[in-house]
């Protein structure tokens, strides 16, 4: 079972790191936070800054931003996990292996997972490089890792179901920027108090469970709601394939 | 391995695409060390048959048993012995050739001390010794067909599918891969189909047409030409309703 997973997910991440895109996303990703950092940490050294701290104002900042940046440029990481094994033909010679499509599906998962968390780790360097210089709230920089982390496990997974459903990867890619911006921008109807459906649209959205992680608050209902996303797609993902085989 | 025992021992299988019929109640057996043949026309239910074969797709009907081991119910062993080369196929252009088959071998479960010593074997087999290191998106047509075969055969299966193994290769390639096909006979089971009727002629021990979703003709070649029928006139014949 776990020989099987890793096997798939070495497999995803070596086919994906020979494609330049694998390449170019975490160069574009790195540059684009990396200037964000860079403004942020200039204005905070700015002698009228009103900033409450150094973790506050830059680090929580950052990692905010890349969560938007990470949200925009996920299709594209996510839109061939399935759609081209289907349109190479190689989705046969899986079903046709011994191993089972749960195996393949959470191999999928993981092999992307682990991409993403390199992405996080490069982010990461930015704050850490901090460190030397001066003392950063560790506890929320690392609640804030936490909830990127989970936030790009929920990202995945959605884009791997959506991937899931056709074979071609372009049309993956626009559903799945359509389905995360939808998760983003339900956000909007939650800050309007006046709608009884406010709660809904804000329990919903996959930014206000990231802003408490943001703000140093680890609350075991956020990681349920990622978790949960997460695990939720994957089975729907797992669900699709077999049902593929059956009538398909 | 029994040599007595049906390789492959299917048994009424239908299947449906939603209100339309693929193929319904195939059955035929597959014993040891036989070349099959699966001839028909164009839609028939050829690819769908070797598919639910090989696990690919789920039958609606029907039971699939190999080696001994029930398709639904023991998907994992009985995929253990089967090696499914698709009509497309199913190669990764982006990696090299010794990366492929490594990558199938393990799909396959071998065991990594036998890694090195199966793929290396099996290269052999088909012909790829000087290929290793070279990427699957420059190799010819040809080569590509014979990875394709190699990925089947890697994991030394009981039975090998090959679903059109010899479409759109030129002359010389054709009669490389039935060479290969013949060799691969002796240790193997091998089920094949094809548009060409003297490729039948010229390896399979025997002929299974498929007509509209149902098997018309299950004979073996020799008793067929025996009785004075050309199979060209046979096919032609069992087939003539289909528009």
């Amino acid at each position: 079972m776990i020989n099987n997973i890793i096997l798939i997910a070495s497999n995803e991440l070596r086919r994906f790191f020979k494609s330049p895109l694998a390449w170019i996303i975490l160069a574009l990703v790195q540059f684009l936070v990396a200037i964000f950092f860079y403004v942020l940490l200039v204005t905070y050294l700015q002698p009228t800054s009103a900033a409450s701290g150094l973790t506050d104002a830059v680090v929580s900042t950052m990692y905010g931003f890349a969560a938007y940046i990470i949200l925009i440029i996920s299709p594209l990481i996510t839109m061939r996990l399935i759609a081209e094994e289907r349109q190479l033909g190689t989705i046969k010679l899986l079903f046709s292996s011994p191993i089972s499509i749960t195996e393949i599906v959470l191999g999928k998962f993981f092999g992307i997972t682990i991409y993403y968390i390199l992405i996080l780790m490069l982010i990461t360097l930015m704050p850490a490089s901090l460190l030397f210089g001066t003392h950063l709230d560790l506890g929320q920089v690392a609640s804030a890792f936490i909830g990127l982390l989970l936030l790009m496990t929920s990202i995945a997974s959605i884009g791997l179901f959506l991937s899931s459903l056709t074979n071609s990867p372009a049309i993956a890619a626009i559903s799945t920027f359509g389905v995360l911006f939808f998760l983003l921008i339900i956000q909007i109807g939650g800050t309007n108090s006046s709608l009884e459906t406010a709660e809904i649209f804000s329990y919903l959205s996959l930014v206000s469970h990231y802003n408490n992680f943001l703000s140093g608050l680890f609350n075991s209902i956020d990681i349920f709601y990622y978790i949960l996303l997460t695990i939720f797609f994957i089975i729907l993902c797992i669900w699709r394939l077999d049902t593929e085989r059956i009538y398909g | 391995m029994k040599k007595n025992k049906p390789l492959i021992s299917v048994h009424d299988l239908s299947r449906f695409y939603g209100q339309e019929r693929a193929i319904e109640n195939v059955s035929f057996d597959l014993p040891y060390g036989e070349i099959l043949g699966l001839l028909g026309p164009n839609g028939a239910g050829k690819s769908t048959t070797m598919q639910i074969i090989s696990g690919v797709i789920a039958a609606n009907n029907g039971s699939v048993n190999i080696a001994g081991y029930d398709i639904q119910n023991a998907p994992q062993q009985a995929k253990q012995n089967i090696g499914f080369l698709p009509e497309q196929l199913p190669l990764y252009n982006d990696l090299t050739v010794d990366e492929y088959l490594f990558y199938t071998a393990k799909l396959r479960g071998i065991k990594k001390v036998n890694l090195g010593e199966k793929v290396t074997s099996c290269k052999r087999r088909c012909g790829l010794e000087t290929s290793g290191k070279r990427l699957i998106q420059n190799l010819s047509k040809g080569y590509k067909q014979r990875v394709g075969i190699a990925q089947a055969i890697i994991h030394m299966p009981a039975v090998i599918i090959l679903d059109e193994p010899t479409s759109g290769l030129d002359p010389k390639q054709i009669l490389e891969i039935r060479k290969l096909m013949l060799e691969l006979s002796k240790d193997h089971s091998i089920m094949l189909s094809t548009h060409i009727l003297s490729e039948v002629e010229a390896i399979c021990d025997r002929v299974l047409i498929i007509n509209n979703g149902s098997i018309v003709l299950d004979q073996y070649l020799k008793e067929l030409l025996a009785n004075g029928n050309s199979l060209e006139s046979t096919f032609m014949r069992l087939t003539e309703d289909n528009t």
